[in-house]
């Protein structure tokens, strides 16, 4: 499976849940499959959903699920140990690991070789860390928002994108109707 | 007498913040233990300053004022995340800076960001004010106020001279 076909089986998942989706293709494909006012599309800022994420679930009680890439969290490792350290129950790093960097062209990351993410996650001080094939994803998450423990979830996958629109919406208007669904 | 990093700690909470992160620096050292120690303030340390501004972004969605604390050296790491995420997003954010390289300052090094600092600022068009004085923490309570009201980051650099001569120990 690719990310896309994950993203329409989880869909029904991830519609009640507050969602920050990482830039580029993955929020254009959240978006265009079931756009809610509880996403938030991250429109630039590579790496940054985890941290996001992160803050959101600090400062409200409501789960939150962080559509992240291999890709992202590599350029951003820091956020590893910061969750590690921080993460509060209502958190869930939901990593799509399809071993490539999707939106600039399918180039291969490190993941694709030798780097574990699971385990870079569990050094960091991650403590409840899932890795999933694809096709598990939707259980896996389920299962970590039942849990009430923060999550680390890698869904291992195909390397893939489908052809969605950019999102042109306005980012003040993503923000505020955001900050609106998170608030009601 | 007060401390200038107990009146900093005061300013940010009588303003609402209560979500702080902070990269390290000598010279912020007295407050982040200040921030560290108070129970009306979470603190949560980053590991590089952009990573900070999405934990700050995230906090701001969520509810709570945040702020973060850093040297200026961050300027330069930040660049894309305060043009892409803050202003694009149009979201507030305190940056209560130290400002390595001014006057008083031992490390060579430390002059060729300080050089760059307020020109990269301006450029950003984020709003910036210079502590060099000890009495200027009194603009403190206004910046903040200011920073709230208009939804955008801004800049507040602090100085060796500000911190009490912080490279002449």
């Amino acid at each position: 499976m690719i990310r896309s076909e994950i993203l329409k089986e989880i869909a029904p998942v991830l519609r009640n849940e507050l969602v920050v989706c990482n830039i580029g293709i993955p929020s254009q494909e959240l978006h265009a499959i079931d756009d809610q006012p509880t996403n938030f599309y991250m429109l630039g800022t590579m790496g940054l959903a985890s941290s996001i994420g992160l803050g959101l679930a600090l400062a409200q009680p409501k789960p939150v699920i962080v559509i992240d890439g291999d890709g992202s969290i590599l350029t951003n490792l820091g956020t590893l140990p910061t969750i590690g350290n921080n993460a509060p129950g209502n958190y869930i790093l939901m990593i799509i690991d399809n071993g490539s960097y999707g939106s600039t062209g399918d180039q291969p990351t490190y993941t694709s070789q030798r780097t574990d993410l699971a385990g870079m996650a569990r050094a960091a001080g991650c403590a409840r860390v899932v890795e999933v094939q694809d096709k598990d994803t939707g259980p896996a998450l389920e299962e970590a928002l039942a849990s009430s423990e923060a999550t680390v979830l890698v869904v291992k996958c195909d390397s893939g994108n489908a052809k969605m629109p950019v999102i042109t919406m306005d980012p003040v208007v993503i923000r505020d109707r955001f900050m609106k669904a998170v608030a009601g | 007498m007060m401390s200038i990093d107990q009146r900093i700690a005061d300013d940010l909470a009588a303003n609402g913040v209560s979500f702080v992160t902070t990269v390290p620096c000598k010279q912020l050292a007295g407050v982040i233990e200040e921030i560290d120690r108070r129970g009306d303030i979470f603190h949560i340390p980053s590991n590089k300053e952009d990573e900070g501004m999405g934990l700050c972004a995230g906090a701001w969605m969520g509810g709570k004022r945040p702020a973060i604390i850093m040297q200026n050296t961050a300027i330069g790491v930040t660049i894309n995340t305060l043009a892409t995420l803050i202003q694009y997003y149009r979201m507030p954010l305190p940056m209560i800076i130290s400002y390595r390289g001014e006057l008083r300052e031992p490390v060579a090094c430390q002059v060729e960001m300080a050089v760059h600092t307020k020109a990269l600022l301006a450029q950003l068009n984020i709003p910036t004010y210079h502590f060099h004085w000890q009495k200027d923490v009194e603009e403190l309570d206004n910046i903040l106020k200011y920073t709230f009201m208009c939804n955008k980051p801004v800049a507040i650099l602090t100085d060796a001279n500000f911190w009490g001569g912080y490279g002449d120990q």
